[in-house]
Formats: C-alpha cells, sequence, structure tokens
C-alpha cells in the first residue's frame, strides 16, 4: 500500500547542503507495523516527514495506495513526540481529539461522540473534560493517540511516540498501539531509538545508518502474535534479533565514525 | 520588533545565588555552607523553567478553580491597603500643619471630590450630572479608542505575525511611526478633525494602537511550530488554523498589549481633553487650573487613579477568566 522509492532529503543548497537521507527504498505492506530504527540524527523524522507529505524529498518519491504523496494525504494521522506541544493547551481533551474532525464529520455532537469514543479506546473516556495540562505525560501522549485514531486513518505515523515517558508507562502504550492494530488493522510506521521497541511492537524492522541515513537492513520478526511485555521479551527469538539489530545499528554508526575520521 | 514590550510579571526569584559569587577568604566557611544548600537546591527540579516543554505537577494539581489573593503574592488584599492608607494619613497630618495651598490635606480633596461628582442620589451611584456630564464622556472617549485599536490592531497584528512578506515590508513602516511620540502629533490631529471627540479618539488610538499591535505581531510570530505542524498533519482548515491555534495562541500577548495600552489611554484621554474639548475630566483640570482651585485639580488626580485602577482591575479579571489555561499550563 506504502511505497518509498529512492527517497532523498537535502537541507540547504549548493555545497553547504546537507544530505539527510539518502536513497531510501521500501514497501509496507496493508496492516503492516513496520519499526524504523537508528542512532540518532540518521533522518528518522526527515523520512517520516517525507512520507507523510509534511515535507517535499528532494528527489525519489512516495506512493500512497496508488496516489504519489505530494501533500498531506487524507486519512493520514501522525503521533510526534512532543505530545504536550502538540496537544493544545487552551483546548479540553476532548476537544483536542475532535478538531479534526471539523473537516470531515458534520455537527458538533457527533464529532464529540467521535472523540468520546476514541477516548474510550485508550482507556481515557473519564478525561473528556479535563485540559491536557492536567494529564501526566503518558495520559497525554494517549489523548494524541487517540487524536490519531478519531480520523480514522489507513495509515498512522509516529514519530517516536513513546520517547519521553517512564519505562511502565511506555510498555502499557506500546501494547495499547498492539492492541489498536490488532483491532483495527491501520497500517503504522513507528519510527523509535529504542532497539527493544523496534522488535517488540515491529513486523518488520528497518536499520538506517546515520549521516546520511541509508537503509542498513530489513530484518522480519516473526514473534508470536500476541505479545507479551514479558514472555515475549524472553523468547530466544527475540533475544537473537535484538542482538541482530543492535550490532546493525552498532556497526552503522561505527562506520560513520570511521568516515568521519579519514 | 526585537522590542519585547512585556509588562513586568511577578515570577518566584529561583535564583537565589547570584550574590553568593565572589565571597572573601575569610568568609570561606561560611560560603561552604552556603555552596550545601546551593547543591541541594540544584538537585531538586527546577522550577518553571522547562517553559512549555514538559508537564508540570505543581500546574496539573492547582487546576482551573485555584483562589488567589488578588495578583497573588504573600499578604492578603486587605493588609496591602494599609501602606496606602497611612500614607493618606501621614499626608492629612503633615498638610493640617503646614496650610500649604498647593498640597491641601486628603479631607480638603476629599469634600471637593464629593461636592463636585458624588453627591448624587444613591440611584445612580451617587454620581451628580456633573460627573454623569465629564467622566463618562471621558470613559466613552477611551472605551471608543480602544475598541477601534482592538478591531485594528489584533487582525492586523495577526496578519503581519503570520506573513513573511507583510513582515518585511511593513516593520520599517511601523518601527518608523512608533517612534514619533503621539503627543507632538497632537496640532495635526486637531488639523485633520475637528476639535471634540473625533480629535479625542483620534489621538488614543494613534497612541494605544502600537503596544497592541507589536505585542501581537510578536505573540502571532511566536506560535509552537509544534503546535503549527500538527495542525498541517492533521490538515485543519484555514479557519480551524486561526481559530483554534494562531488566536488563542497570541491571545497572552493580545493581553500585554492591551493592558500597556489601557495605561497609555487613560494619559491621551486626559491630554487630548487638555488640549481641546468642551467637557471630561481632563476639561475640568483645565477649568480648575484656570481657576486656580487646587482642591479641585487634585481631586480630579484622584479620581483618574481610581479609574486607572479599577481598569487594571477589570482587564486583569477578564484576563483571568480567559487565559486561565495558559496561568495553569504556564505557571
Amino acid at each position: 500500500m506504502l511505497d518509498v522509492t529512492e527517497l532523498s532529503r537535502a537541507y540547504g543548497q549548493g555545497p553547504a547542503a546537507h544530505l539527510a537521507i539518502a536513497d531510501v527504498t521500501f514497501s509496507v505492506e496493508r496492516g503492516e507495523l513496520l519499526t524504523i530504527v537508528g542512532p540518532s540524527g540518521c533522518g528518522k523524522s526527515t523520512l517520516l516527514r517525507c512520507i507523510g507529505g509534511l515535507l517535499a524529498p528532494t528527489s525519489g518519491g512516495v506512493v500512497l495506495n496508488g496516489a504519489p504523496v505530494t501533500r498531506v494525504p487524507d486519512r493520514l494521522a501522525v503521533v510526534l513526540q512532543d505530545y504536550s506541544r502538540s496537544l493544545y493547551p487552551w483546548l479540553s481533551v476532548a476537544d483536542n481529539v475532535a478538531l479534526p474532525l471539523r473537516r470531515t464529520v458534520k455537527g458538533r455532537t457527533a464529532r464529540r461522540a467521535a472523540a468520546v469514543a476514541a477516548l474510550e479506546t485508550v482507556g481515557l473516556a473519564d478525561a473528556a473534560r479535563r485540559h491536557p495540562w492536567q494529564l501526566s505525560g503518558g495520559m497525554q501522549q494517549r489523548v494524541a493517540i487517540a487524536r490519531a485514531l478519531a480520523c480514522d486513518p489507513v495509515l498512522l505515523l509516529m514519530d517516536e511516540p513513546f520517547g519521553s515517558v517512564d519505562a511502565q508507562t511506555r510498555e502499557d502504550l506500546e501494547d495499547l498501539v498492539l492492541a489498536v492494530r490488532a483491532e483495527r488493522g491501520i497500517t503504522i510506521l513507528l519510527v523509535t531509538h529504542d532497539i527493544d521497541e523496534s522488535v517488540y511492537v515491529g513486523d518488520r524492522v528497518v536499520v538506517l545508518t546515520g549521516g546520511p541515513g541509508r537503509i542498513r537492513a530489513i530484518l522480519r520478526v516473526s514473534l508470536p502474535a500476541p505479545r507479551d511485555q514479558i514472555a515475549t521479551r524472553e523468547l530466544p527469538e527475540f533475544v537473537h534479533l535484538r542482538a541482530e539489530v543492535s550490532r546493525l545499528v552498532r556497526s552503522g554508526s561505527q562506520a560513520q565514525a570511521q568516515l568521519a575520521g579519514d | 520588533m526585537s522590542e519585547r514590550k512585556r509588562a513586568p510579571r511577578r515570577l518566584p526569584s529561583r535564583r537565589g545565588g547570584d550574590s553568593r559569587r565572589g565571597s572573601k577568604p575569610a568568609e570561606r566557611s561560611e560560603a561552604l555552607a552556603r555552596r550545601k544548600t546551593q547543591r541541594a537546591a540544584a538537585a531538586a527540579p527546577p522550577l518553571g523553567g522547562g517553559g512549555r516543554r514538559g508537564p508540570k505537577p505543581a500546574a496539573r494539581q492547582r487546576g482551573l478553580g485555584a483562589k488567589d489573593t488578588w495578583r497573588g503574592g504573600k499578604h492578603s488584599w486587605l493588609s496591602r491597603w494599609v501602606v496606602l492608607a497611612c500614607g493618606v494619613a501621614l499626608w492629612q497630618l503633615w498638610a493640617g500643619h503646614r496650610h500649604s495651598a498647593f498640597f491641601p490635606p486628603p479631607s480638603t480633596i476629599w469634600s471637593a471630590m464629593h461636592q463636585k461628582w458624588f453627591n448624587g442620589p444613591a440611584g445612580h451611584l451617587f454620581l451628580n450630572s456633573n460627573a454623569t456630564g465629564n467622566i463618562l464622556p471621558s470613559l466613552g472617549r477611551i472605551g471608543l479608542g480602544l475598541a477601534i485599536v482592538v478591531a485594528i490592531g489584533v487582525p492586523l497584528g495577526i496578519a503581519i505575525g503570520r506573513s513573511r512578506v507583510l513582515m518585511d515590508y511593513l516593520d520599517p513602516l511601523l518601527q518608523f511611526f512608533r517612534s514619533i511620540p503621539v503627543v507632538t502629533a497632537a496640532p495635526v490631529f486637531i488639523a485633520l478633525f475637528k476639535i471634540g471627540t473625533q480629535m479625542e479618539v483620534a489621538t488614543i488610538v494613534a497612541g494605544t494602537i502600537w503596544p497592541l499591535l507589536l505585542n501581537t505581531i510578536d505573540g502571532a510570530r511566536s506560535v509552537d511550530p509544534v503546535q503549527v505542524e500538527t495542525a498541517r498533519a492533521f490538515r485543519y482548515t484555514a479557519w480551524v488554523r486561526l481559530r483554534w491555534l494562531i488566536f488563542p495562541s497570541t491571545l497572552p500577548s493580545i493581553f500585554t498589549g492591551l493592558r500597556l495600552a489601557l495605561s497609555l489611554s487613560l494619559i491621551l484621554m486626559v491630554f487630548s481633553e487638555l488640549v481641546g474639548s468642551s467637557n471630561g475630566i481632563g476639561y475640568e483640570m483645565d477649568q480648575a487650573n484656570s481657576a486656580f482651585n487646587l482642591p479641585d485639580l487634585w481631586s480630579a488626580l484622584v479620581l483618574l487613579g481610581i479609574l486607572g485602577y479599577l481598569m487594571n482591575a477589570i482587564l486583569y479579571l477578564a484576563e483571568r477568566y480567559v487565559l486561565a489555561w495558559h496561568r495553569a499550563s504556564h505557571g
């Protein structure tokens, strides 16, 4: 459903241009959860913004459901890392979730109902009337996820969504994403710098190397379906995969360091 | 547009340690002890230092309905008035002894005020016909002037703040015009408009538009980029962006500008009425001045003080209500 072909993106122009990602090619099947992992500064976020139509690629292209992406496509939703700033503090939680629906859903009550339903999915129906700043970080990120789900997306992009919450909350949110995916069959692209997370939630893991970001490897994760934070993580397959990804990320950044040294 | 006109905010001073540097050797042991407390303070999470970034537990707990004394602070509303009362009492004692024609005692000023404005019926809030004939026109001019300023300044400020092109073209113009002291432009306004309400409102508008406009521009420019990107990612329409992102995000700056404009409008109201008017507080002052009636002159000054205080209080309460989210989420 999603094809990324020889995608490159440079910042700046002429000799001073800095290439963030180069020749990235991969495709994603419907209903798949693809994780993209790599060292910090390897262009993960740039890649996600190009796919989401928020940033124009310098060369190459993105095709979603047969149509090239030139601007933000319909039925795409994003969850950014900076949840506390992506929610509007002057709106209640329900109004934040309902705001994107103004374009598609007619009627205040219908939007309100859709927002509350989305909040129920993430277990926050009680918080509808509260304001984002009255919630904890994990709860705010749940609201951001609810806002994305309320749009009924076919493709969900998540940019380091759990980067700034504590470990326990992070595990809960990972399981929430897996549950939502299983229930609705949404295609999800999740960018992370956490190797464990990339293996735990992913159907496939794309490993990027830094400066400029290129695909180092794409690994299939064949862990059994209902994943469990404890049981899954002690499977030999999980341990093996996480070591493999770790090695790839590390060797990538070492090669990069060597290059910089020369 | 680098100059930010911000009214001083009451922030809890986070750093008590600036004066601790450069201590003499003799004070070393004391300094050591101090450093320990400093380290302990450094270990604690910074207060309010996160700006817009992190959620703040304290703010979360405080919530919307928190009660606070007027303008915060440690001391109660009542006890802060004691200082004023003492000042008035001292003035009364001093002036009573001196019998100075220039500094009449507060009791004389009060009786002048009473006679001039406040001996009306209780149903009219004790205002007599002289008060309604002079105070209301003055307030009306301020109200009309500020209404025009908001109607022009807010849309224009948001347009300039959000448009690179407008900003580039209009910035030099704005910097030029705002540097002209409006008081010196009064002859131009007298020539342009008839003496009377037109000219007075024009003076108020010309003077108070700048703090509001410049603050609005500043606020509209500094809308959080993450919030803007969110709007883009969710394909908010232009109207939704304006109404639910840019306007609310600019509102704190609009209020800052409004607060400055309000105090300025009082000055300009009096000034324009001194220059040419047939009624109003400034006109009354001019009359009292010509008659060398100092109690009346003083009573007008006290009245202006009271009006300024009340207008500020009303704006403050409005701001508190409208910007409850801002207070709570930014601490």
